[in-house]
């Protein structure tokens, strides 16, 4: 029997849970957690310099490692600047479990200093929520918390701990775990309908024009194997969305890049003239779909997801099937064995067709001798990097070329804001995986833009050794926004212009990192070696580009999936 | 088009407005709800009355499910006979003098809705039944006597036959 305060209980029930890393930051409320902590040798606390990071950097850590990340914060403030990062790991489904601090049980409705109504502010973006009223709901509701987080469709949890559950002086008997969490009222569906996968398998097996569309949910169920078997045995077309990138090879052949808004012209167009749409983990998104009356006319949708809420949201579906992907993929794989497989011959035309799309080369764009492209930044830190590096993005044009131009060929090697698309998530996402990856080198490609709304955690990474390569694509303006008002806004440049950054290289120094300023095309690779050379080193790679270059291939608005500007003109 | 969706969920802090804000969230309509616990006081339930097409309801009910508190959720158009469902009313009318007295005193037999409370110049009147009823009931009281103030309890329903929540 071991006594032990509800401060304890937190920091006991997390280690059970296996948590080695908790990114926090301290406050009122939360200063007998802090005080219990300090007795921990399994978990290693990492202090953050601002709530939105210190979240931000459990979701980076979540989304690198498929561990739950879980982050520490006070009450009142505290709370409300995790918000923005609670809302961006709901909209990618991100498992995280975030403990509040809360004002003591008596003064609860008071309007107590540093009281505000956490659990009613999260309700919307999280998974599902705890208030805390005794030290024995701690464990109880921490490992509820770590279970919902990560089952299911996965998401971020909030527990809300009052500071009278903490306090030292009132000891109870710590309640051993017994047995798996089990909750009468939560049962996902793990097993697709057996009938529904047999009759989606005849679909595609006697498909001519199918295409593959993996998603952030093929990513996050680690069906990576299973969707790569299924794409070679049918010698599939494979197209992505954001988050599923890496689930499939992108230097494969059969991989067409990602789809929607600014996917290629062979993903778009293989989607609109495709006759089996076999969607493995996505939501169908309104970047990804365009106008949903004109999406995808020809084809019959195969849509697998755990959330049944996701299936006919938006595209209606055709064969739903309700499950895990990785196992349904591999219930599928069970079913493909009762068909005479078609000879990859039977898909040739349609292999014939999507060539002719490639041959537009939609990716190509022009270089100059005195201009740095931010394309070409990409392209030279994938050289550079052989493709390996995990991938922090902030929000903008360099998400987008990100996402067209570095080639990830393995999962959970790109951490970007996908539906929420948070400015500011890149940099503390990075840290994240640079604490749960010291093995791997972490790049960041950020915007002069979004980097400075998160810039504080270069303290952070000082005091824990995080040596993150910084690439700032800097084109001294809020790119993605700029070129909408070029395009859509008669030109009208408003409140885009960022034309007093401050001196990047400098600021580097300013925190004890390394900084390389990059102006000329010809330096580019250069300063990228430099940067990677200094391994033990954080370093700021600010790169001046062509203020002017668009995101393209870019979707008409309105259109259809192949509705499509190619060019500038 | 009316419809009534049934939910039984843990009767916890929090659960009920978890399935409120899910509503205006999403931007659907709620129309009247009720809630209460059931015989086994760790489960509620609430009756909730919304507007929209099948496919709308659809949705609600598989984004209700998604709540990690709710156990089940089952829908009903109300133009099925598949729904027994009931509405309290409270009435307080103005009733002075003998004539209007008695004249309210026989709407209310004719309704089979009864008089709960009485002072010298008032009347409360209570009614159950279906919302058509309730609001034919009104109506009609209306026309006979000033209505001071109405309150309605929102829909309570439950299915006929074998259909039950609680399996």
């Amino acid at each position: 029997m071991t006594m032990m305060s509800g401060a304890q209980m937190v920091v006991r029930t997390l280690e059970d849970l296996g948590v080695d890393h908790l990114f926090g930051y301290p406050g009122g409320a939360v200063l007998d957690i802090y005080d219990a902590l300090l007795e921990s040798t399994k978990i290693k606390h990492i202090l953050g310099r601002h709530e939105q990071g210190v979240a931000h950097a459990a979701d980076g850590y979540a989304r690198s490692t498929g561990k739950v990340g879980v982050c520490l914060v006070t009450s009142g403030p505290g709370a409300t600047n995790t918000v923005t990062a609670i809302a961006t790991a709901y909209m990618d489904s991100i498992p995280m479990v975030i403990l509040t601090g809360q004002v003591g049980t008596p003064l609860i409705g008071s309007d107590a200093f540093q009281e505000v109504d956490t659990v009613g502010i999260t309700r919307p973006i999280v998974k599902h929520s705890y208030l805390c009223q005794c030290a024995l709901d701690i464990p109880k509701y921490i490992r509820q918390a770590f279970y919902l987080a990560s089952s299911g469709r996965p998401g971020p949890v909030v527990v809300d701990i009052p500071k009278d559950c903490v306090r030292p002086s009132l000891r109870f008997e710590y309640p051993e775990q017994e047995g798996p969490v089990r909750l009468r009222s939560y049962n996902p569906t793990k097993q697709g309908h057996r009938g529904q996968v047999k009759r989606a398998a005849k679909l595609l097996a006697d498909s001519l024009r199918p295409i593959m569309l993996v998603g952030g949910g093929a990513q996050l169920s680690g069906a990576i194997d299973e969707v790569r078997a299924i794409a070679h045995r049918f010698n599939l077309p494979v197209t992505s969305t954001l988050m599923g990138l890496g689930v499939y090879p992108s230097t494969d052949k059969q991989f067409l890049g990602m789809l929607g808004m600014h996917g290629t012209y062979e993903a778009n167009n293989a989607m609109d003239k495709a006759d089996v749409v076999f969607a493995v983990g996505c939501r169908f998104d309104d970047r990804v779909t365009n106008n949903l009356s004109k999406f995808c006319p020809a084809a019959k949708i195969i849509h697998i997801d755990i959330d049944p809420a996701s299936i006919s949201k938006t595209v209606t579906a055709d064969i739903p099937i309700v499950g895990d992907a990785k196992t349904v993929l591999n219930q599928f794989i069970e079913a493909f064995d009762e068909f005479d497989l078609h000879e990859n011959e039977a898909l040739k035309t349609w292999w014939a067709e999507i060539a002719k799309w490639r041959h537009i080369d939609c990716l190509n764009y022009a270089k100059n001798d005195t201009l740095i492209q931010p394309q070409e930044i990409i392209e030279a830190v994938y050289k550079a990097t052989n493709g390996k590096a995990i991938i922090a993005t902030d929000v903008g044009q360099h998400q987008m070329f990100t996402a067209l131009y570095y080639k990830f060929d393995e999962p959970r090697k790109l951490l970007t804001s996908g539906g929420l698309g948070t400015m500011g998530y890149g940099f503390p996402a990075a840290i994240g995986a640079a604490v749960g990856n010291p093995d791997s080198t972490v790049c960041l490609f950020t915007g002069d833009g979004s980097f400075q709304m998160n810039i504080q955690e270069l303290s952070t990474c000082l005091e824990y050794d995080l040596p993150i390569k910084i690439f700032i694509l800097d084109n001294s303006t809020l790119g993605m926004v700029r070129q909408w008002q070029r395009m859509f806004y008669k030109g009208h440049i408003s409140s885009t212009n960022l034309n007093y950054n401050p001196d990047f290289v400098a600021l580097a120094k300013a925190y004890g990192h390394e900084g390389i300023k990059v102006t000329s095309p010809k330096d580019l690779d250069g300063a990228i070696e430099k940067a990677l050379a200094m391994k033990d080193k954080l370093v700021i790679v600010d790169i001046a580009c062509n203020t002017d270059a668009k995101v393209l291939p870019m979707q008409q608005g309105g259109g259809s999936m192949s509705d499509m500007f190619l060019s500038e003109d | 088009m009316r419809q009534i969706i049934s939910i039984l969920l843990e009767n916890e802090v929090g659960a009920l407005s978890r399935v409120v804000g899910l509503f205006s969230q999403r931007g659907y309509n709620i129309e009247n709800i009720t809630a209460a616990p059931t015989e086994d006081k760790t489960l509620s339930r609430i009756t909730i009355l919304t507007e929209g097409d099948g496919s709308v309801v659809e949705r609600i009910t598989k984004q209700l499910h998604k709540l990690v508190n709710v156990i089940k959720v089952s829908s009903q158009q109300d133009d099925s006979v598949g729904i027994v469902e009931r509405e309290i009313l409270f009435v307080k009318v103005q009733a002075v003098g003998h004539t209007q007295r008695e004249e309210i005193k026989t709407l209310c037999d004719i309704f089979k809705a009864q008089i709960v409370d009485i002072t010298p110049e008032l009347y409360i009147l209570q009614f159950v039944d279906t919302s058509f009823e309730v609001d034919r009931f009104l109506k009609a009281v209306a026309e006979q006597a000033e209505v001071i103030e109405t309150v309605r309890s929102g829909v309570c329903g439950i299915f006929r036959g074998e259909h039950s929540l609680h399996s």
